[in-house]
């Protein structure tokens, strides 16, 4: 298992995603002088989501550098710095800004090294918000995450949890390959207990977050604790759900994945993406060519609907996965078992 | 009718009212509403198997004196 | 030629098991006639057919679970002819067989229906059993998920004889594990046999958790509350009851459902339903009756029509639903549609009740137990029998305003009994 579940933490402290993230940040800067910080907004005005809050007077203008509102070109520094040695960590603030830097990251980041034989890694960290649920509309809501993890060349990592926002940067800024890590936005307020002495965590595994035997409900991200939910609601009806937190989306743990299907013999994936042409479907996929007989009712899915994500509330959170959807989709998984 | 046929003619009655109460274990003292768990519209039941059986009705103002196993035995042991 | 389909006999209803078929393939049927008894989870249901014919065939079995709108029977126009019997082909091939293997398919045709006549309750008759076995298996390409059938495999089970209980039907593993373990699938199969019964009390209880969930999560209730007079309702009954027959008297019930019934003609946002977002007045008053069950449970049966029918009616309608709720034998007209649920604690129950909607219905009516309370009166302190009537409404369809004329509408037709 990995360093995500240790059992003889010396001390738990309380702690928002945030603060985990904001740790994070402190340890790599720390460790590494290569490492440094740059974005809109990160320096002197604490981060857009305060991830930053207080790095600035830590550890100078040199290291947490704020960027003009141009995505394009600060990620092309920080692919410039990283082919120059560097360990540069980008913020970019949600996912839909990031399309505007899609060329650098698409093009460069995750080209450079396949096409010099070998010779240019690119050993960049990107950071983005990504996911609704904030009243933030259709231009800083969408996950799209899916089709970043559609590209060879990079790696894609959603932490959901305290210990993955605490654990995944070091890892991924020890990666040679470009790294984007997913942040919901929707989890950095989230609070809880983590081991005083966190630190890094493997970024090449999925994590059993919950063990059952009636049905698997694969998640990341911002859809772990729905998923977390629906099973506990699951659980006071009878129905003991497996929940599988994917954490890496590029390169996928399928054989997490298909351990865990050979275990219930029923697949759910909740994504927060579009269902066509979805992570979702690239899991189902594996599922299917991997564990068809293993299969005791055709793979579902809970996903977002097909629309721009509304602003109004009770409309975006109709289109959002939702624990009662989870628990009707599992339900109907079993039959007439449930 | 004496009063073992009407007490099987009252425990009859209520076989059919509540099939599933175990009659055996009645005292004849226990509350039958309660004890029973029966309704008003149980209760209604329980009269119209009573009258079918002994050929009295009882009138709704002497319900009152239905109210235990040995108490309905009495009141009809009374008017029969 | 047309279809009997399984009907929906509830909101929260997706599937029925067909438990007997009350008619044969040939016999004559008329709107209304009872034609099958169906188990809901909940109840036993005596189910009507709506049109008149000729039942040409049984394409469910008995003991068969099936989704709600699922064909049962075909039905001819009466003096039309029977088509032409089926070639024995068609009957036979069973589903997992290759198209095309002709020889094999006429053996099958000879042999035996097999195991679904041992997945039959006893109460069936088993001629037409065994025939509408054959005939929808002739119709059905049998489901089964990829494990079911690896396991069928290698326990040597044939997945198309089995029922499936998995999604849409379908054949799951553990299906095929019943199946091979031979006498826990008698069990589950026997609709009727004791331990069936316990199951269906089980899941009439999970039908009930579901709806009564659904309508807490769903449903923006609001309850008002109001103190009902009673003397004049009960003086008058005493002394109509004086008169009557011991086989006409009434309950104060009767009273208290035509009060309601009344009083919901008038109030276009009590009586409906909320479906895709509005409100859907009804044009009739069907009366949903809350009925405990002694195991435990409770079913709503419907009195139809209840503010044409007078209180007589009412009492006598009410008794027999009673009766035969608590015998587990409802006809289909008495499930599903009603538009507003009245429960009625009786002279045993607590001083009121807060009613949890059921879904898609709009409003709850609740009376708590008729007790002698203190009454002001006209500047005066008396005695008078009350009881509490609440309401729990929807606040998407209606507000507290609407709310309190609709109580005080019960309360006003309540003092002049002899009108109801």
């Amino acid at each position: 298992m990995s360093e995500t579940q240790r059992s003889d933490p010396p001390a738990r402290i309380r702690q928002s995603y945030r603060d985990a993230l904001r740790e994070a940040h402190r340890d790599a800067l720390r460790r590494d002088e290569r490492v440094f910080l740059m974005g809109e907004d990160v320096g002197r005005y604490g981060g857009c989501f305060a991830v930053s809050r207080g790095l600035l007077d830590e550890f100078g203008p040199e290291r947490i550098r704020d960027t003009p509102l141009s995505e394009s070109a600060f990620v092309g520094a920080g692919i410039g710095a990283a082919l120059g040695g560097m360990r540069p960590i980008v913020e970019i603030m949600t996912v839909n800004f990031s399309l505007l830097a899609l060329d650098q990251i698409v093009n460069n980041a995750a080209s450079l090294l396949h096409m010099s034989g070998g010779q240019l890694a690119v050993p960049l960290v990107i950071r983005m918000t990504t996911g609704a649920g904030r009243q933030l509309a259709a231009q800083h809501s969408h996950s799209l995450e899916g089709w970043y993890a559609h590209i060879p060349g990079i790696k894609v990592l959603a932490p959901a949890t305290l210990e993955d926002a605490r654990g995944m940067l070091w890892t991924a800024l020890e990666d040679p390959d470009p790294v984007l890590i997913f942040e919901h936005g929707a989890l950095y307020g989230v609070e809880g207990e983590i081991a005083a002495d966190a630190g890094p965590v493997p970024i090449d595994r999925a994590a059993l977050r919950r063990p059952g035997r009636d049905v698997s409900l694969f998640a990341y991200g911002g859809t772990l604790g729905k998923a977390l939910a629906a099973a506990d609601a699951l659980a006071a009806e009878g129905v003991e759900a497996e929940v599988i937190d994917l954490r890496t989306l590029r390169p996928l743990d399928t054989a997490t994945i298909l351990e865990s299907v050979a275990r219930t013999h029923r697949a759910l994936v909740v994504d927060e993406g579009w269902r066509s042409g979805s992570l979702a479907a690239e899991v189902i996929a594996r599922i299917v060519e991997g564990a068809f007989y293993e299969l005791d009712a055709p793979p579902a899915r809970v996903c977002s609907a097909e629309v721009p994500m509304p602003y109004a509330k009770h409309l975006e959170d109709a289109a959002l996965p939702q624990a009662p959807r989870i628990v009707d989709a599992a339900r109907r998984l079993l039959g007439d078992a449930a | 009718m004496n009063r073992e046929a009407l007490r099987a003619a009252v425990l009859a009655a209520l076989g059919d009212v509540a099939p599933e109460a175990e009659l055996d274990r009645l005292e004849p003292a226990a509350e039958l509403r309660e004890v029973l768990d029966l309704d008003s519209i149980d209760f209604l039941r329980f009269v119209q198997h009573l009258a079918a059986a002994t050929g009295i009705e009882v009138p709704e103002s002497d319900y009152a004196q239905l109210a235990t196993l040995e108490g309905v035995v009495a009141y009809l042991a009374a008017r029969s | 030629m047309s279809e009997f389909r399984m009907p929906s006999l509830g909101a929260d209803m997706e599937a029925g098991t067909l438990v007997e078929w009350r008619v044969r393939p040939g016999d004559a049927v008329r709107r209304g006639d009872i034609v099958a008894l169906v188990d809901t989870d909940k109840a036993v249901i005596e189910v009507e057919i709506w049109e008149d014919g000729v039942v040409d065939e049984l394409l469910v079995a008995a003991g068969q679970k099936v989704p709600v709108g699922t064909p049962l029977a075909r039905l001819r126009a009466a003096g039309a002819t029977p088509p032409p019997p089926a070639p024995a082909a068609v009957a036979a091939p069973r589903p997992t067989e290759k198209p095309g293997a002709a020889p094999r398919a006429a053996e099958a045709a000879a042999a035996p229906p097999a195991p679904p006549a041992s997945a039959q309750p006893p109460v069936a008759p088993a001629p037409i059993a065994v025939e509408a076995a054959a005939a929808a298996a002739a119709t059905r390409r049998v489901h089964a998920t990829p494990l079911a059938r690896r396991i069928a495999e290698s326990l040597g089970v044939d997945v198309a004889a089995l029922e499936g209980t998995g999604p849409g039907g379908a054949v799951t593993r553990a299906d095929v594990e019943r199946a091979a373990s031979p006498p826990r699938a008698a069990v589950a199969s026997a609709a009727l046999a004791p331990p069936a019964a316990e199951l269906r009390a089980a899941r009439a209880r999970q039908a009930m958790a579901a709806a009564m969930a659904r309508s807490k999560r769903e449903i923006p209730h609001y309850y008002l509350t109001t103190r009902i007079d009673l003397a004049h309702a009960l003086a008058w009954l005493a002394a109509e009851n004086a008169r009557r027959a011991l086989a006409d008297r009434l309950l104060p019930a009767a009273l208290l459902l035509r009060a309601v019934a009344l009083a919901a003609r008038e109030a276009p946002e009590m009586n409906g339903f909320f479906v895709d977002g509005t409100l859907r007045p009804a044009a009739c008053v069907h009366l949903g009756v809350g009925v405990s069950l002694r195991q435990g449970g409770l079913v709503a049966p419907t009195l139809r029509d209840a503010d044409t029918k007078n209180a007589s009616v009412v009492m006598r309608e009410l008794t027999d639903l009673v009766a035969r709720t608590r015998a587990g034998v409802l006809r289909s007209s008495e499930l599903g549609d009603a538009t507003l649920t009245v429960t009625n604690l009786g002279d045993q129950g607590a001083e009121s009740v807060h009613g949890v909607i059921y879904p898609p219905q709009v409003a709850l009516v609740g009376f708590g137990r008729i007790a002698e309370q203190p009454w002001a009166h006209d500047g005066f302190l008396g005695v008078r029998p009350v009881v509490v009537a609440t309401l729990a409404a929807d606040h998407r369809a209606s507000d507290g305003h609407r709310g309190s004329r609709f109580l005080a509408a019960v309360d006003r037709l309540l003092q002049t009994p002899e009108k109801l």
